[in-house]
């Protein structure tokens, strides 16, 4: 099965790109490239500049500070964006656990994706949102 | 040719196979020779040089080879303006592609290319097994089974230096009536035709670049829009070699470049049907090789071994799989000759020393000249140059200074190990470009990203400041006075 079918399919069932019409998640598909992680394997380093976003399409990845794990991502969910809004290197290393597949977006293209598809910069806010919410709960 | 009682390594047991007669498996098989490693050679074709035997269509390379060059010839820095010749530590085998070269342009052309790989196996001793066709991969308890055409191959190590895995085919209705780039004839049969060309990287541009003369019209079509490399800085977009339609289209002279996605390719009149080709990777995704992205490349660790599969690594444009950092998104070099002849030349090293017990040659730095000869790296090494921001020049800090040698830099960054400090050189979307080094402190990485330079030279009296403060308190104190020795 072509590679860019197979990507179409994984995203339109991602929330963050979940409004998109088909000709939209192929111009997507289009823009990230595919990138595979074996376990255990650094995606995000903490301190380095010239990182990128990334869409987690399969598998999972934990956030490490300072060696310390302090939470796991899965399918769907996107990291590196504040990085990137930023520009400023990682504050948190992302390992792959088990085998992992991302999308990837590098920096320089993340201003230019996101206003080209308000709809999934939307998305990326309301997921902020969330993360704000409980942080601030968490710190009442 | 060789008659066939001469072929070397018959059907048997041995201790490394390596599978291909391109740039890839030619340097890998050189560099192992040298470091003592016996193995063999399979190839399917008839004789040394890969794709060059074939391809580009239009018969000229995208990579040059400059014959005078701001370094002498022959030199380990010459290796920076000569992108073509396999890497030999010295005798005739060495800088062989300049001396080949017509003249007539700093691209050689094909046939110039695939006589350069002829020569360089020929002067070095490399030897393959010509028309010896791999089939088929499977496992014996430690071993690996190659089936191929000549019988089996029993080895605990194979290396898969065969070409990027498949031609891709972007997934439209009705594209497989249409010609791939690689099947491809003349470019007299466009005449006066109309051309839709579906792709705005290298290969579509070198089409419309070759038919410019020919066609009727040409339309370049694809849903993202027409990147350069005079533009992007690196080597993502399309060359300047091939960037002639492009100025046809924006001076309004007939070529029309198009951004948008194409539906469906249905056939009007004469067309001819492409036969679905199988992946050049045949069978090893059933051992559990992953694969990714639109080529479909083998998903490896920094040392360009298959995640999946431990034994089985890959040479050539094939170490593209080991990504490396890609910073901003930029990539390395390892699909093009002057990138992964050094992947290759990395790769003997750790299979010798990995799997046959070969140890490494390590030399001694005297400490004081530990940063003159980082900065000189920076500056001079073609390993750097050519694979920025993917290999590094690495020197270990534990009590004497180690020169290391040349690694992944992602692995130098993501295994850990004792105080180092690793240097190579870098750029950013702004086209800066600038050492990179990266020091290991008790297991903790820090970068730390030297000034840029208009000439790129960087060993003046403010790098070496700069550089000082990145190494602060991670030298041996007292400084060792010495020579430096090989151990």
């Amino acid at each position: 099965m072509p590679a860019q079918a197979e990507v179409v399919d994984v995203i339109a069932r991602l929330a963050l790109f979940a409004d998109l019409s088909t000709a939209q998640l192929e111009g997507v598909a289009h823009v990230f490239e595919e990138a595979f992680f074996a376990d255990g394997t650094r995606v995000l380093r903490q301190g380095l500049t010239g990182s990128g976003l990334y869409v987690i399409l399969d598998g999972e990845a934990a956030i490490q500070v300072d060696g310390v794990e302090r939470s796991t991502l899965g399918r769907g969910e996107f990291f590196g964006e504040i990085s990137c809004l930023l520009d400023e290197p990682p504050v948190a290393d992302i390992v792959a656990h088990g085998p992992l597949r991302c999308l990837v977006l590098p920096r320089p293209q993340v201003q230019p994706f996101l206003t080209a598809y308000p709809i999934v910069m939307f998305r990326m806010l309301q997921a902020e949102a969330r993360k704000l919410r409980n942080t601030t709960k968490w710190l009442e | 040719m060789a008659g066939v009682e001469e072929r070397p390594f018959p059907a048997g047991d041995y201790d490394l196979v390596i599978v291909g007669s391109g740039p890839g498996a030619l340097q890998l098989s050189y560099s192992l020779t040298r470091l003592g490693v016996r193995h063999a050679v399979l190839s399917q074709d008839e004789a040394p040089g890969g794709m060059f035997r074939k391809w580009p269509v239009f018969q000229r390379l995208l990579s040059w080879t400059k014959p005078y060059a701001p370094q002498q010839r022959g030199t380990r820095a010459y290796e920076r303006y000569d992108w073509n010749s396999l890497l030999a530590d010295d005798g005739p085998a060495r800088c062989v592609m300049p001396a080949l070269m017509d003249g007539s342009s700093y691209f050689p052309s094909r046939p110039e290319m695939e006589r350069s790989l002829a020569t360089f196996a020929e002067r070095a001793g490399v030897h393959v097994r010509y028309g010896c066709r791999w089939e088929s991969t499977s496992r014996d308890g430690d071993r690996f089974v190659l089936g191929t055409t000549d019988g089996d191959y029993r080895t605990r190590v194979a290396v898969f230096a065969v070409g990027v895995a498949e031609p891709w085919r972007p997934p439209i209705p009705g594209l497989e009536l249409a010609a791939h780039y690689g099947e491809q004839t003349s470019a007299e049969s466009y005449a006066d035709k109309r051309v839709f060309i579906v792709g705005k990287q290298n290969s579509g541009f070198e089409l419309a670049s070759g038919l410019l003369s020919w066609a009727r019209q040409i339309i370049i079509a694809s849903p993202s829009p027409t990147k350069l490399s005079v533009n992007t800085r690196t080597l993502v977009g399309v060359r300047a070699r091939y960037v002639q339609p492009w100025e046809d289209y924006v001076l309004a002279g007939g070529v029309i470049i198009l951004n948008a996605a194409i539906e469906e390719v249905t056939r009007l009149a004469d067309g001819f049907r492409v036969k679905t080709r199988s992946s050049a990777l045949r069978d090893l995704s059933e051992l559990g090789v992953a694969t990714f992205g639109q080529s479909r490349l083998p998903a490896q660790t920094p040392f360009w071994e298959s995640a999946t599969v431990p034994g089985i690594y890959f040479a050539g444009t094939l170490s593209q799989g080991a990504a490396g950092l890609k910073k901003y998104g930029i990539p390395s070099n390892s699909g093009a000759v002057q990138g992964h002849r050094y992947n290759a030349r990395v790769l003997a090293h750790h299979l010798a020393n990995r799997h046959f017990g070969v140890a490494p040659q390590r030399s001694t730095l005297r400490a004081e000249d530990l940063a003159s000869f980082l900065l000189a790296e920076a500056t001079r090494a073609p390993e750097l140059w050519h694979q920025r921001s993917y290999l590094a020049h690495v020197v270990s800090l534990s009590g004497e200074v180690v020169d290391e040698g040349i690694a992944p830099l992602t692995h130098f960054i993501d295994a850990g190990g004792p105080d180092a400090v690793a240097v190579t050189v870098e750029s950013n979307p702004a086209g800066d470009l600038y050492p990179a080094v990266y020091t290991r402190r008790a297991g903790a990485i820090s970068e730390h990203l030297l000034e840029p330079d208009p000439l790129y030279e960087f060993e003046s009296p403010s790098h070496h400041v700069a550089l000082a403060a990145a190494l602060e308190g991670l030298l041996p104190e007292p400084v060792r006075a010495g020579t430096a020795k090989t151990r």
